[in-house]
């Protein structure tokens, strides 16, 4: 199960409509117990894929070696990176699928028409395939 | 002695060890070693015909391998080897 810190995925959420039509993609940080991730940081990140950033993403590998250095002096983990589906779902591309990490979660914002529709989580399985991993809405206990 | 850095989502591969430290000439033979000792990640270091995969960048300290001698490039002690999977995709 994921959780994302409900700041930490307004900035996510902030990144992929201000980026539409384009993709955007960053990574987020944080810790994880057993099977549980909690999500408390983000690094937003330029997409620096050369082409049609409308269907295509790519991290270059400086803004990377960037985060896991974030992660080491911080004391998170590196556990997700998000990218965005300008006006498709968030189901994985078979792009997505051949690139892709293990132990990754890979967080898909869709945005249709300019605005947020749905998010969802995958992460890779033994087989290479992805399977969804459920994200786990955090109360906020205003009391 | 060069110290090579495991990505965070290869450490399941070696132990969750983040550093080792790695006896090796250059840096192909860094990664043979490192997947002779963890075999597990070898798949994810080589592709079938043994060259370092294309999903893969290695770093020797802020410079690409590419921009130096590939998998040749000779490796001093202290030189710090960061493995760095590349991350795309789409729709």
């Amino acid at each position: 199960m994921l959780q994302i810190e409900p700041n930490i995925e307004q900035l996510m959420l902030d990144d992929a409509r201000q980026a539409f039509p384009d993709e955007c993609c960053g990574f987020l940080f944080g810790k994880e117990e057993g099977d549980d991730r909690l999500l408390t940081d983000i690094m937003v990140v330029n997409n620096s894929k050369e082409g049609d950033k409308r269907r295509r993403f790519e991290i270059a590998p400086r803004d990377y070696l960037k985060a896991e250095r974030y992660a080491e002096k911080t004391g998170q983990t590196l556990l997700a990176v998000y990218h965005s589906h300008p006006s498709h779902p968030a189901i994985p591309s078979e792009h997505d699928r051949v690139a892709a990490q293990p132990f990754f979660s890979y967080i898909i914002v869709s945005v249709q028409n300019g605005k947020i529709d749905h998010t969802r989580s995958w992460r890779l399985n033994d087989n290479q395939q992805f399977e969804e991993e459920i994200i786990n809405e955090l109360v906020v206990d205003e009391g | 002695m060069a110290t090579v850095i495991i990505p965070t989502p290869l450490r399941k591969f070696t132990n969750n060890t983040a550093k080792l430290d790695i006896s090796a000439g250059t840096v192909e033979e860094a990664l043979l070693d490192l997947s002779a000792n963890y075999p597990d990640l070898k798949k994810h270091l080589f592709d079938e015909g043994g060259q370092i995969r294309t999903f893969l960048n290695i770093f020797i300290g802020e410079d690409d391998i590419r921009d130096l001698q590939e998998g040749k490039t000779p490796l001093q002690p202290g030189t710090v080897v960061s493995i760095v999977p590349a991350i795309a995709g789409g729709v």
